[in-house]
């Protein structure tokens, strides 16, 4: 038995101020993601069954670079948070979850990178 | 006498199977399963960009490994997840500025997404099929 008042107990306990970061920009993301994600899906599956040269040349105008970019960063982004929140519901090892937690974020960020890097050579070749 | 912790069968909340599906529930799952489909989707975007930056022999070599029938039933799978995930994520953020809380209008914008992300998977693969076999 503590002879502490609950409101002591409770003091430096409360939310690590986080939880709101992760709630608004998944947000965020998933409003950019509706008319970005719309347009690239359609975009992607029509040069799909394209050629080379045709798949190569869609990728030159500047515009399309910009919007596929920003695409790739709000998707793996998105995809990061929703596949966090999903460690976080059934994993219950502590260690587990917050391994499976950063090698998520650390995949996402490792895959948008590539992708960038790899629309900007397309781009620049 | 008591027997030990371990001994003892503690009831168990009722779980998903215990419950009857519903419209909300089977959505709801549905949410998140194809939210796990897109995570394995997004790799097959980001692998086409680097096929695609590395040259034409890297790229006819995934166009052959996606355009074939295995390839296909993924890519609509995918695609589905994809707009019944998209359909969905719009429900959930007008739920989230507080429309469309009563229960006729929950099972209504249910039955919507259903309906419109079947429609838009078959408008998708109608237009790029078309496109493929050069009839559009």
């Amino acid at each position: 038995m503590k002879y502490e008042s609950s409101l002591k107990r409770a003091q430096g306990l409360g939310s690590a101020k986080s939880g709101v970061h992760h709630w608004l920009v998944q947000r965020i993301t998933a409003m950019a993601l509706i008319p970005l994600g719309l347009w690239f899906m359609g975009f992607s599956l029509l040069l799909l069954t394209s050629s080379y040269e045709e798949a190569h040349t869609s990728f030159s105008s500047l515009w399309i670079v910009t919007l596929s970019i920003s695409f790739v960063i709000a998707l793996f982004y998105h995809a990061s948070l929703g596949m966090q929140v999903i460690w976080e519901d059934y994993v219950p090892h502590e260690l587990t979850r917050w391994s499976l937690i950063m090698g998520t974020h650390l995949f996402c960020s490792f895959l948008a990178i590539l992708s960038i890097i790899s629309i900007l050579k397309i781009f620049l070749t | 006498m008591l027997s030990a912790p371990e001994d003892i069968k503690r009831p168990l909340s009722p779980h998903l199977q215990i419950y009857k599906p519903q419209i909300t529930s089977v959505l709801s799952i549905l949410h998140r399963g194809t939210g796990i489909v897109l995570f394995g989707g997004s790799i097959l975007w980001c692998f086409w960009f680097v096929s695609l930056a590395g040259g034409r022999d890297a790229y006819h070599h995934y166009q052959t490994l996606l355009l074939n029938p295995v390839g296909l039933i993924i890519l609509m799978g995918w695609s589905f997840s994809f707009f019944y995930h998209l359909c969905n994520g719009i429900r959930h953020l007008l739920w989230d500025i507080g429309i469309g809380y009563e229960m006729p209008t929950v099972r209504k914008s249910g039955w919507t997404v259903v309906f419109s992300s079947v429609l838009l998977t078959g408008i998708t693969w109608t237009i790029g099929l078309m496109k493929w076999k050069g009839l559009l």
